[in-house]
């Protein structure tokens, strides 16, 4: 097990290595990095003392580790736009977009897993059929669209729910979330629904092919030797060895939520990190986007670290095989 | 019971028809309805993005063509110069009808542009990595692994935020996100040909390696690279679409239907919906049977599944 975590955090590091080497190449080697680092609206004197206080004056190599000295004291630069540390305000936006993240999972996996796991075990059932069919739709809808035909129909022409913004937020151990509040949870179930959209297909189908599988399996049919009772064989039994899959792809997927909430985002005027990617572009605030480019490429890098060693320790055949590899 | 008399064998014997591999493929494809529908669908779509300029009521991006009086018209409204906008008009009065014709053509292009370029990209490292192995192959797998794990559309965004605008870099970012895919698939697949006899007796006879790679490995991989190959069109697509939506994609010079869509967003809070949703509902129609025709040829094509 240490072996395995080892060798993975070894991965990890180059893997951020790499990656800071190609952001820092992106922005600083291809583009013009004064452009991109001094404010396009200051004048020549700012213009070079920036450029002295920069350290763009000497050697790439010189430059590059003093672009990795800044990123670890976590100094990446202030907004053009919001005059406040670009880090700083990634942090303040990185709430928002966790809870819509999460609360997007929860719904995918919540109405996910039961549609697929009855998907599997009756296959043939026209519901199933149904289940399924919906399930090709879902891959193919592009989320963006849903949501503005979301707005449309239940903000717009029923006025059922908010569209824009987060709403009232409250507090909770210390976490300040809007899925505390009745209007927080009403103005966060459209994107939320939204983003979950997304992943509910996914969810759905591996539950359907783990239900399957696991039927045929000889520990179903021994369970059912033993005279316990189908719920109890399909919702203990069975339900455990499904959650393998699903663990990892909740996993993984969560990332992919993370980076998709840039799309719901937009769309629904959600004040997470991903619109102010959206924004930062928009704006060329281009020290929001270097250091949002390092902080979601971390976060992916520590998420698909937690997966492989949650997925070991669920499933020691990986682990085994790692060991001996 | 038919007797069969000698000068009326020829005609009267029906003659069953060969066997081929392709008529094997063809009766399997239409043995899905689902896949003849979406078959069709596919065909319709592409033909309209060919021939948009030929049957669209009007020219959306000829200015002489337009007139602001008939911006914002509902569906089936009359137009000035004689005809209907069957699906309204937007804020410019443009037609949708017409915008979405040469939306399509956009974003097919795009979409089929980008995946040719990183199913060739793909296949080269892909077939390069299992013929070679070693070291290698360590390599190039384990940078297919990595990029793998980042979602699609933080590599898209990544490399725009860097790059900036254009319609060729939007290209260059849907085949980055790509190209792996391909690779992984290629490899795989290669792996297990190049065990086969074939490969060694086509070694053995003295073949160049690069003949051997591209005349004998290559064309026996091809079955799972054209189900990966039209899934990826669907999603270099909707990529596509979502990046001009957010407004980091195609430039306004090409009006894909994702800037279409984008263009009716602010006008769906007043209730004009048709100019977001009718071309919604065209990028919907062309990832929905891209998908239909996909889900049949893999499993036409999967050797596992095949009687």
């Amino acid at each position: 097990m240490t072996v395995f975590i080892i060798r993975r955090l070894m991965q990890t590091a180059v893997v951020l290595a790499v990656m800071s080497l190609l952001v820092f190449v992106g922005v600083f080697a291809i583009g013009d990095p004064t452009a991109i680092l001094v404010s396009p609206d200051s004048d020549q004197i700012e213009r070079d003392r920036a450029i002295a206080a920069l350290g763009l004056d000497k050697p790439l190599w010189e430059q590059y580790l003093y672009f990795l000295y800044g990123a670890f004291r976590g100094d990446l630069g202030k907004s053009f736009v919001f005059n406040m540390p670009a880090l700083q305000l990634i942090m303040q936006r990185l709430p928002a977009t966790l809870e819509l993240a999460f609360a997007a999972l929860v719904i995918a996996l919540v109405a996910g897993i039961p549609l697929g796991m009855y998907a599997g075990y009756r296959p043939e059932s026209p519901v199933s059929k149904t289940i399924m069919a919906g399930s090709i739709l879902g891959f193919s809808l592009p989320t963006f669209w849903v949501g503005l035909m979301m707005i449309m129909v239940f903000a717009v022409q029923l006025g059922w729910l908010p569209s824009t913004g987060r709403g009232q937020v409250g507090t909770i151990f210390g976490i300040t979330t809007s899925l505390v509040t009745l209007d927080g949870l009403a103005h966060v179930l459209l994107p939320a629904v939204n983003l979950a959209l997304l992943k509910l297909s996914l969810v759905c189908r591996l539950a359907r092919a783990g239900m399957r599988e696991n039927l045929l399996m000889d520990y179903v049919k021994f369970a059912r030797a033993k005279g316990l009772s189908a719920r109890r064989v399909v919702l203990v039994h069975v339900f455990k060895n499904i959650l393998i899959p699903l663990v990892t792809v909740t996993g993984l997927e969560l990332g992919n939520l993370i980076a998709f909430s840039v799309v719901t985002e937009t769309v629904f005027a959600w004040p997470g990190m991903g619109k102010l990617i959206i924004d930062s572009i928009n704006n060329l605030d281009r020290p929001v986007i270097v250091a949002y480019l390092l902080v979601t490429v971390s976060m992916f890098v520590f998420i698909n670290l937690a997966v492989d060693i949650l997925y070991s320790i669920l499933d020691p055949r990986v682990r085994l095989a790692e060991a001996k590899g | 019971m038919a007797t069969i008399l000698p000068n009326t064998a020829l005609e009267s014997v029906p003659v069953a028809p060969v066997e081929t591999p392709w008529r094997r493929f063809v009766t399997d494809f239409m043995a899905s309805p689902l896949a003849i529908v979406g078959l069709i669908m596919l065909v319709a779509i592409i033909a309209i993005a060919l021939v948009a300029p030929l049957i669209s009521p009007q020219n959306p991006y000829d200015l002489n063509q337009l007139d602001i009086l008939d911006g914002n018209l509902k569906p089936g409204s009359k137009a000035g110069p004689g005809y209907t906008f069957w699906l309204g008009s937007d804020d410019q009065g443009r037609d949708m009808l017409s915008g979405i014709f040469y939306g399509l053509r956009i974003s097919l292009g795009v979409g089929v542009m980008s995946s040719v370029l990183a199913l060739a990209l793909g296949l080269s490292v892909g077939l390069l990595a299992a013929y070679t192995g070693g070291r290698v192959e360590g390599f190039l797998m384990r940078v297919v692994d990595i990029q793998l794990s980042f979602p699609a559309i933080l590599v898209a965004l990544i490399l725009l935020a860097v790059l900036g605008e254009g319609t060729w870099k939007v290209i260059a970012a849907l085949v980055t996100v790509q190209w792996a895919y391909y690779a992984r698939t290629v490899r795989g697949t290669a792996l297990v040909e190049r065990r086969k006899e074939y490969i060694e007796a086509a070694l053995c006879l003295g073949l160049s390696h690069r003949r051997v790679m591209f005349r004998h490995l290559l064309p026996n991989c091809l079955p799972p690279l054209i189900v990966v190959a039209t899934v990826q069109v669907a999603h270099a697509i909707a990529l596509e679409a979502t990046l001009s939506f957010l407004g980091i994609g195609l430039p306004i010079t090409s009006p894909s239907l994702g800037l279409l869509i984008a263009n009716g967003f602010e006008y769906l809070l007043s209730g004009k919906y048709w100019i977001s949703f009718f071309p919604g509902v065209a990028l919907l129609l062309t990832i929905v049977s891209i998908n239909l025709v996909g889900d049949q040829l893999r499993d036409v094509l999967n050797p596992r599944l095949q009687k």
